[in-house]
């Protein structure tokens, strides 16, 4: 693939999982994004973040706990996972919380990252 | 220029497919290039030739397809999440289409611009 | 970059967090977001404020389905589907905040 054809896909989640399937299904499509060679980043903001909660255990929920997909973007050389930090204290949670590594940028960062984009995908 | 769209709620319970279909709609008359559209999650239920809404309602599905039709428009529906939802080759509605993820990923590569339309 | 929103300002978040995020741009306001455009409800004064680092537009189908047309804040611009897709083409990206 041509250098002109590599785009900056961001992924913008800002929806819990389980509550409605936009989170799962995101993933989905950023694994897929992962085998086109394209510059790959996921965006946490609000409520998203509580994709990236550990612990999870949805037995009793007899859904799929599609948690761990995040810690294995890394082995598709997709690392850049941004958090909003304004996002993540307003849900009484720190970066110890979440079950990946993650950049932690400010509103300002996250918004001027957003700029930066060729094409933003939000679910 | 050339548009990807992106629709990702069902037909009649969300505007998300209506303002989808407006949007395109209007590209094409100012002589832009729908190339693709492209249905994940529940967006897949517009895809079912099963539809029959009343006879006084717009009908979303055949308006979709009129679209590929006269404009070329390429309807692809996501096969993983259309097959969740009961979407089969038997029940698809003309001018439709079932494919990968890896077919939103190239609408967004190829198009000069990818609009979302959803929840 | 375009920003586009489709929710109620007064149900959810999604206008609110663009607005926060956001450094600036253009935003359109469409299906139910177009209440964010109009006057006299409890978000009014946010808009007013963010009309200073954004230009605000919004969709005039939506906005007349819901009765709304006569309420439009002044400095907000109301579009067509054509205008829609006018902006679109102009920024060179754009966002849905779902």
């Amino acid at each position: 693939m041509s250098e002109e054809s590599i785009k900056k896909f961001m992924f913008v989640n800002r929806k819990a999982p389980y509550g409605t399937i936009y989170a799962l299904e995101a993933l989905e499509v950023v694994l897929i994004t992962a085998a086109f060679d394209q510059e790959v980043s996921l965006a946490f903001l609000d409520d998203g973040i509580y994709q990236l909660k550990k612990g999870q255990q949805t037995k009793g929920i007899e859904t799929k706990n599609f948690s761990p997909t995040y810690r294995a973007l890394e082995g598709y050389d997709i690392e850049k996972l941004y958090v909003e930090k304004e996002s993540l204290e307003a849900r009484g949670l720190s970066e110890e919380d979440l079950l990946v590594d993650v950049t932690v940028l400010s509103r300002a960062e996250m918004g001027n990252l957003m700029e930066e984009q060729d094409v933003l995908l939000s679910f | 220029m050339k548009f990807g769209i992106v629709v990702n709620e069902g037909p009649y319970q969300h505007q998300a497919s209506d303002s989808a279909y407006l949007f395109c709609k209007a590209a094409i008359e100012k002589g832009h290039e729908v190339w693709r559209v492209f249905f994940y999650h529940d967006g897949v239920n517009n895809a079912t030739k099963l539809t029959e809404p009343p006879q006084d309602d717009r009908n979303i599905v055949n308006r979709w397809s009129r679209l590929a039709e006269e404009h070329g428009v390429d309807l692809v529906v996501c096969v993983a999440a259309a097959l969740r939802r009961g979407i089969r080759d038997e029940n698809l509605a003309s001018g439709f289409r079932i494919s990968g993820l890896g077919q939103l990923v190239e609408a967004g590569i190829q198009a000069d611009r990818l609009v979302t339309f959803g929840d | 970059m375009l920003h586009i929103i489709n929710k109620s300002p007064l149900s959810g978040n999604s206008l609110g967090s663009c607005l926060n995020v956001a450094t600036g741009g253009e935003i359109l306001l469409i299906e139910d977001a177009v209440y964010a455009a109009t006057s006299g409800n409890a978000f009014e004064k946010k808009i007013r404020e963010a009309m200073g680092r954004f230009k605000i537009y919004a969709l005039l189908p939506d906005i007349e389905a819901r009765g709304l047309a006569d309420r439009v804040i002044e400095g907000v611009s109301a579009v067509g589907y054509d205008g829609f897709v006018d902006l679109v083409v102009a920024n060179r990206n754009c966002q849905s905040w779902l």
